[in-house]
């Protein structure tokens, strides 16, 4: 009985240690290979210690790739967080057309971002596609939507942002429909209008579920990779190259696999600490919201 | 109580040890698999007389792009099977994404696929990390090679195109065959008769006709009834798929080289003066007479918009306009002609083009049966019969290319034939072999692209020069 009790803290972990070196054991093996200079044209590499890290920071490409990479998230998942809470408050009013809307509104959700990116490359399509042709009438059917760098951007987030904003608006919805009641009745009777309410209860108590949201989509938005690649192939010139899409291309189309996988760690380290930030923020949120409640 | 403590952190030590040991052990197996290659050729181990049914009862896996050659050659398979006994089991993808896994599968070490697909660009790459199997030792083995497989009945220059030593700057045609030729694109203008006729205009003998004939189309033919008509389709994606058709062909027709090689070392010579010239003068005929959005093009646009009378002229595989041209496939079937394109300043016809392999995987098991595939794929009766009763035109093989019966089937449409003729002798690989090839052509199509959307031509492409010269030197 003894040595039953013994090995039971043992055995708990066992799933947890298990699933800890599963995803340690490629993220190391990841690392390592980092510092050799491993390609196909070298298949038995010469360790090089942490040159590639070098050659990564000195690329004109990589700061390109990174400063476009900051751009599309930052872009994408602000725009998401403004239109999903604005939804969400919309759909607050649980009318019957509310509520058909909430089902449509999870559709861009379903389909797979790199199908969605497809869809919308044809409807992006200057001469043959719908959006320049319901723009016509308004003088604006020459559009070349993804043939100028900002253009090519503008509507990478734009596509983002139509899969990803109903994920905002769902997340604000329920933490609306979680709120307590009595501050709003509060302020009801006080006589308090809708946009003093909104920026002195509403907006305070729903942060924290905003802010899982913007965390959420902030992180997913430094990896893009599908809607991007699908879109643009990372033009025109480099100026949609995120830095997925220069890892891949290293790694996969290049052949130089320790060279893209550096890009893929570097990367790695930047959605770490941006995470990190953030969470440590949505603590303190957390706390404000609390207070606000109480 | 100590005891405990002491027991966990042995435990966790281990743990820690049994979870390092695989990592460990991965590591010093070295990179990308057991690479156990032997110094002999398996074809050696086949003697005695040749006999197709060698291998009766195995089954090969090929790996196939979604192409109409490949559907010549998945409806013909069944001849081989009661030829050979052997089974073929294929998987088909579209070309996207067709390299990509091609590429993996082959990194991995693994051999999931005996035989494959490849363009001869790809022998660069695939070449020096030894996945591909020198077929050479093969060909010369009359014990494993039929004699009516006939290697002289192919054209040199393409059996050529896939042999290689595997040095950077080295010429083709020396060194070991890591694949053999199947069917093959040369680089012309295909172009709408009827929008010509209509216009009064007639194809472009240089290449600032071609310009100035491209921009008339694209202002004249919507006019003419050919409404969204632009003046000719050429590919404008970030890949290197658009450098090498029309691009390419047109560069060298200007005498322009790619990369000098001395004394094998390699110098990115796209930024010389006159390749600056004629890169600005390329951009300036997409820009007045192209496709728009010609930045997302690839040779499935250009193609079909050929077919859809959307584009009066493309510039590009004859194959991508053969497929628009076959009767009843698009809009335009019946409509279509070939004229070998702008001469280059000295009357040069020199044409870049692409050849669709079959190459074997040099981890594959089953090498015998798999060399027995690529033979009969390869071979006189297949081809022919591809030739005539399917799609798979510009013939790898001599023989076809005379063949009464194709040449009955091409001749009804205008200057196919013609063009072949003219441009075959001329047509080789323009690029030089290098295994950065992929690298440094798909930043030449981004630098195109930015030189597309407004940027100075020489600087763009003096840094795509520096950033290369550190990558293939």
């Amino acid at each position: 009985m003894g040595w039953r009790l013994t090995l039971r803290p043992y055995l708990l972990i066992v799933p947890a240690l298990l699933l800890t070196c599963g995803i340690l054991y490629p993220f190391g093996l990841g690392l390592y290979y980092t510092l050799f200079d491993f390609s196909a044209s070298k298949p038995q590499p010469d360790m090089v210690r942490f040159e590639n890290y070098g050659a990564v920071f000195t690329q004109e490409a990589f700061w390109n790739s990174a400063w476009v990479t900051v751009l599309y998230a930052v872009g994408a998942a602000l725009a998401e967080t403004v239109l999903g809470v604005a939804v969400a408050l919309l759909l607050h009013r649980s009318t019957m057309v509310g509520r058909v809307l909430e089902k449509i509104l999870i559709l861009p959700l379903m389909i797979a971002p790199v199908i969605a990116a497809i869809i919308w490359k044809l409807m992006l399509q200057p001469s043959v596609g719908v959006v320049n042709y319901l723009l016509r009438p308004f003088g604006l059917g020459g559009v070349q939507w993804t043939d100028t760098p900002t253009g090519a951007l503008l509507s990478s987030i734009a596509v983002d942002v139509w899969v990803y904003t109903p994920f905002v608006a769902i997340l604000a919805l329920a933490g609306l429909r979680s709120l307590p009641a009595s501050p709003f009745e509060a302020a009801a009777v006080d006589g308090a209008g809708w946009w003093y309410t909104f920026r002195r209860l509403t907006l305070p108590m729903l942060w924290p579920y905003v802010l899982v949201a913007v965390i959420f989509r902030f992180m997913d938005s430094l990896k893009v990779f599908d809607i991007i690649y699908a879109l643009t192939e990372g033009g025109p010139g480099d100026s949609t190259v995120v830095l997925q899409i220069r890892a891949y291309l290293e790694a996969i189309r290049f052949q130089r696999y320790s060279f893209g996988i550096s890009y893929t760690i570097v990367l790695w380290a930047v959605v770490y600490l941006a995470a990190m930030v953030l969470v440590k923020h949505l603590g303190k949120i957390q706390r404000k919201a609390a207070e606000v409640t109480t | 109580m100590d005891t405990h403590v002491h027991d966990r952190r042995r435990f966790l030590a281990l743990a820690a040890g049994a979870a390092a040991a695989p990592m460990l052990t991965a590591c010093g197996a070295g990179f990308g698999g057991n690479d156990d290659k032997s110094d002999g050729s398996a074809a050696d181990d086949v003697t005695g007389s040749f006999d197709w049914k060698r291998e009766k009862g195995t089954t090969v896996k090929a790996l196939l792009n979604k192409h109409p050659y490949t559907d010549a050659l998945i409806a013909d398979l069944k001849s081989f099977t009661e030829k050979t006994g052997i089974k073929v089991e294929y998987d088909v993808f579209p070309e996207d994404n067709y390299f990509d896994k091609l590429t993996v599968d082959l990194s991995s070490g693994r051999a999931s696929y005996d035989v494959f697909m490849l363009g001869a660009y790809m022998v660069w790459q695939y070449g020096p990390p030894n996945w591909l199997e020198d077929l050479g030792p093969w060909m010369r083995n009359s014990s494993a090679t039929g004699a009516e497989w006939d290697q002289a009945d192919f054209f040199p220059n393409l059996l050529q195109a896939d042999q290689w030593s595997l040095k950077a700057g080295a010429p083709l045609g020396q060194g070991g065959q890591y694949a053999l030729p199947w069917g093959w694109e040369t680089n012309v203008v295909a172009y709408n008769t009827e929008v010509f006729r209509k216009l009064g205009v007639k194809p472009a003998d240089t290449f600032d006709e071609l310009t100035e004939l491209a921009g008339t189309i694209k202002r004249k033919a919507p006019g003419a009834g050919f409404d969204g008509m632009y003046g000719i389709a050429v590919r404008g994606s970030r890949s290197w798929a658009t450098i090498h058709p029309g691009f390419m062909t047109m560069y060298a027709r200007n005498g322009l080289k790619d990369f000098t090689v001395d004394g094998g070392k390699l110098t990115p010579a796209m930024n010389s003066p006159e390749a600056v010239a004629f890169t600005e003068d390329w951009a300036r005929m997409v820009k007045r007479g192209g496709p728009p959005s010609w930045t997302s093009y690839t040779w499935y646009q250009c193609s079909s918009d050929l077919g859809a009378k959307k584009a009066g002229m493309l510039f590009d595989a004859d194959t991508a306009a053969y497929f628009q041209a076959v009767k009843g496939a698009s809009p335009a079937s019946g409509k279509i002609a070939f004229h070998p394109g702008p001469k280059g300043p000295g009357g040069s016809l020199a044409t870049n083009m692409w050849i669709w392999s079959l190459g074997m995987n040099a981890k594959s098991k089953k090498k015998s049966a798999s060399w027995l595939f690529l033979q009969w794929a390869t071979g006189k009766e297949h081809l022919r019969k591809s030739a005539i009763t399917h799609n798979h035109i510009d013939p790898v093989r001599k023989s076809v290319a005379d063949d009464a019966a194709y040449k009955d089937k091409m001749r009804h449409l205008p200057g196919f034939l013609e063009t072949f003729e003219t441009v075959v002798d001329q047509t080789k690989i323009q690029f030089t072999p290098q295994a950065q090839f992929f690298d440094a052509t798909t930043s030449w199509a981004s630098a195109l692209q930015e030189i597309y959307g407004g940027k100075g031509a020489k600087s763009v492409l003096d840094g795509l020069a520096d950033d290369l010269a550190g990558k293939v030197g």
